[in-house]
């Protein structure tokens, strides 16, 4: 019996052994805001997408081992920076995923630059992190101020609203997203009539609209994004913004921030985004299997692109084979190999980091034509991809012109 | 048009009065903060979680028994006011004679269970409550529009904080309170029962952060960290007027709410900022704040 034992440990080991040395392992670390106003965009949602991607690639691909960790960065890039430090160099985390808030998404691009390690981005917005700020390390996914100021700040222009002021929240992100949609507005033929800089997290807009308001702008386009996009909406509705004859344009609105603030407050406004989980049915069959983690909420772009990031990488991995990949060899190989997944279709991570899909502009439904829960949005008008994002050369990233 | 700082005259009033409006907010808030610490000697941490709370009343109450935004007003103060009852009888009342710290301490952790739990059933990015419909729309006041809902806060506000302030420094009631304050042993010896009164009267100051959630509902994202956000504010108005001082809360709210709303206008990076400058100075020339009574 004894002996017996013995060989069945030994064999144990010995099939272990083997099989190490045909593993691919792989650890993943989702970072993102768990627990404040960017929670339902990203934080729990998105590791519960991170769940599906693991499942569904390893499902095909048993011999990938994938372990992932998870981390609060509280929206403070000081936080943000040490996790990423202690992940990659404590608990050997090959990427970061995620990572909403511009702020902490550029802090965390450049841990990751300084350790040769990966950072895919979905939640954080900043074009910077493709442009000036790229690096061989870092993929942008999902969406970025370009891509957003370049949907609805044309299709606005384009549709006579020619005059705009800006309600910028004052940090990296909303300086971007101001910036983006200004070029965007001048460029088309419009003007920018002015603009104010809203500290993160305002309560009340009142005083920052009644400016917007006796500025005579035909848009105010709302840089900013969950809570305080919320508190402008629904205070400009109370203020008879749009009643008056001005239009908002939700430079960043999601699909959770149109359920908060309800179709009756939220009809009209026009928005762009990558992804929605209504447009087809591999999107619903998708938001149907997302819903079981997180009953009753809506799936964000940020949610998809965390899935299909991790698949990307995760496909690279593979074609790499097993043992140690430095960060920049395994984002070249990334950036060598076109994307292909269910959710955002047929694409490519560009040499700046950016992948590239298509976008679709989107105007939220009247209550009247709502005909069932999470029944957003309809359609107006898809950007093809090679328009929906900010052209190579004039991004003035240093990966290109070098 | 006269211009005053570069800012046409009619624009500055427009602000002015915004920032009565957002002041009474924190008058409104402050009042419970300063009538809590002011009888009980509790540095109320769980208040915004509390006003936090009074807004998702409001919307329990309309999507689970319909009833809209008028019955929330009376309804979420008193089933909030009873959980601060319960709260007290529970934890609170054991810490009287400790240091105030341990109030502080024990509010604090609850703040953080009621919005660990409100976000883990609801999310955080909010919940969707509309302006009831006999206060929607406005007024053209000439050098601005008046949303019908905002000028409702301020007369309600202002009923509520002056209506507080002359029950406890004008009543016989606010007389007993103050007293059993000062000297419970001696209240007692005339055979009030100060310990019911003691925990009323925090359930009255929790009912009074729910009021304002439910005044806040229509007009602010009903999140769970909408309380959080404006809580540190508020304990800033507390000290600037002085810990304890009913008076000093609803002046100093008021007063603030004006402060704000005009850096708005001339610095708005530093809107969120400008307060805590304000209480910095006031507590290095009058540390015990503008209206406290002793240093």
């Amino acid at each position: 019996m004894k002996k017996a034992l013995g060989l069945a440990a030994l064999a144990a080991v010995l099939a272990c052994g083997s099989a190490n040395a045909q593993d691919i392992n792989v650890k993943i670390g989702v970072l993102s805001d768990m627990s404040s106003l960017y929670a339902d965009i990203g934080g729990p949602g998105s590791v519960a997408a991170a769940k599906m991607a693991i499942a569904d690639f390893t499902k095909d691909h048993p011999n990938v081992k994938v372990e992932m960790i998870t981390g609060d960065h509280q929206n403070k890039p000081d936080i943000g920076t040490q996790i990423a430090n202690q992940w990659f160099d404590v608990d050997k985390v090959d990427m970061i995923i995620d990572v909403p808030n511009s702020g902490v998404a550029l802090a965390v691009s450049q841990v990751a630059a300084q350790k040769n390690k990966i950072f895919i981005v979905s939640g954080a917005a900043a074009s910077t992190l493709t442009g000036e700020k790229c690096n061989a390390n870092t993929v942008h996914w999902t969406y970025d101020t370009w891509m957003l100021a370049n949907g609805t700040g044309k299709a606005m222009v384009k549709t006579g609203g020619d005059t705009w002021f800006f309600l910028t929240a004052d940090y990296a992100f909303g300086h971007a997203l101001e910036t983006d949609t200004a070029a965007v507005v001048e460029k088309s033929g419009g003007k920018v009539l002015g603009k104010v800089r809203h500290p993160l997290n305002t309560n009340d807009f009142s005083s920052f609209l009644l400016q917007a308001q006796s500025s005579k702008a035909k848009v105010i386009g709302l840089a900013n994004a969950g809570g305080d996009t919320i508190n402008s909406i629904k205070q400009a509705a109370e203020f008879g913004i749009v009643k008056g004859g001005q239009s908002l344009a939700g430079l960043l609105v999601f699909a959770s921030d149109v359920a908060a603030l309800g179709l009756p407050t939220a009809q009209g406004l026009v928005l762009t985004e990558t992804w929605y989980w209504d447009a087809n049915d591999t999107n619903r069959a998708w938001t149907k299997r997302w819903q079981q983690d997180r009953p009753g909420k809506w799936p964000t772009m940020i949610h998809a692109g965390v899935y299909a990031g991790i698949m990307h990488y995760l496909k690279t991995r593979l074609a790499m084979g097993p043992g140690e990949h430095d960060g920049k060899s395994v984002v070249a190989k990334m950036k060598s190999m076109p994307t292909d997944d269910p959710l955002f279709g047929k694409g490519e991570v560009r040499v700046d980091g950016r992948v590239i899909h298509p976008a679709y502009l989107f105007e939220v439904k009247k209550p009247s034509e709502s005909k069932y829960p999470g029944d957003f949005y309809k359609l107006r008008a898809t950007i093809p991809a090679n328009e929906a994002f900010r052209p190579l050369n004039e991004g003035k990233c240093p990966l290109v012109s070098g | 048009m006269i211009e005053i700082f570069g800012i046409p005259s009619q624009a500055l009033f427009g602000q002015l009065l915004i920032g009565l409006i957002n002041g009474s907010f924190y008058a409104l808030l402050s009042l419970g903060l300063a009538v809590i610490f002011g009888m009980l000697n509790i540095i109320n941490f769980s208040h915004g979680a509390q006003y936090m709370m009074g807004a998702f009343a409001a919307y329990l109450i309309l999507q689970y028994s319909g009833l809209g935004y008028w019955p929330a007003l009376i309804i979420a103060p008193i089933i909030v006011g009873i959980t601060g009852v319960i709260v007290e009888r529970l934890f609170l009342q054991w810490l009287y004679k400790l240091d105030h710290l341990y109030g502080l301490l024990l509010t604090f952790g609850l703040a953080l269970i009621f919005e660990g739990v409100a976000r883990n059933y609801f999310g955080s990015a909010g919940l969707p409550y509309t302006v009831p419909e006999s206060l929607q729309g406005g007024r053209n006041l000439g050098f601005m529009f008046l949303p019908n809902y905002r000028a409702w806060v301020i007369v309600a506000s202002l009923v509520v904080c002056i209506g507080t302030w002359f029950v406890i420094e004008r009543t016989r009631l606010g007389a007993y309170l103050r007293a059993a304050t000062e000297n419970p042993t001696l209240v007692r010896a005339f055979g009030i029962n100060v310990p019911r009164m003691i925990t009323l009267t925090y359930g009255f100051g929790v009912a009074l952060a729910a009021f304002a959630g439910v005044m806040a509902a229509p007009i602010y994202n009903v999140s769970p960290q909408m309380g959080s956000e404006l809580i540190i504010v508020v304990f800033a108005v507390v000290v600037i007027g002085g810990m304890g001082s009913i008076l000093g809360a609803i002046v100093t709210g008021f007063g603030l709410g004006v402060i704000e709303g005009l850096t708005k206008v001339f610095f708005p990076e530093a809107s969120n900022t400008v307060i805590f400058v304000i209480m910095a100075i006031v507590l290095l020339v009058r540390p015990a704040g503008l209206f406290g009574r002793r240093a």
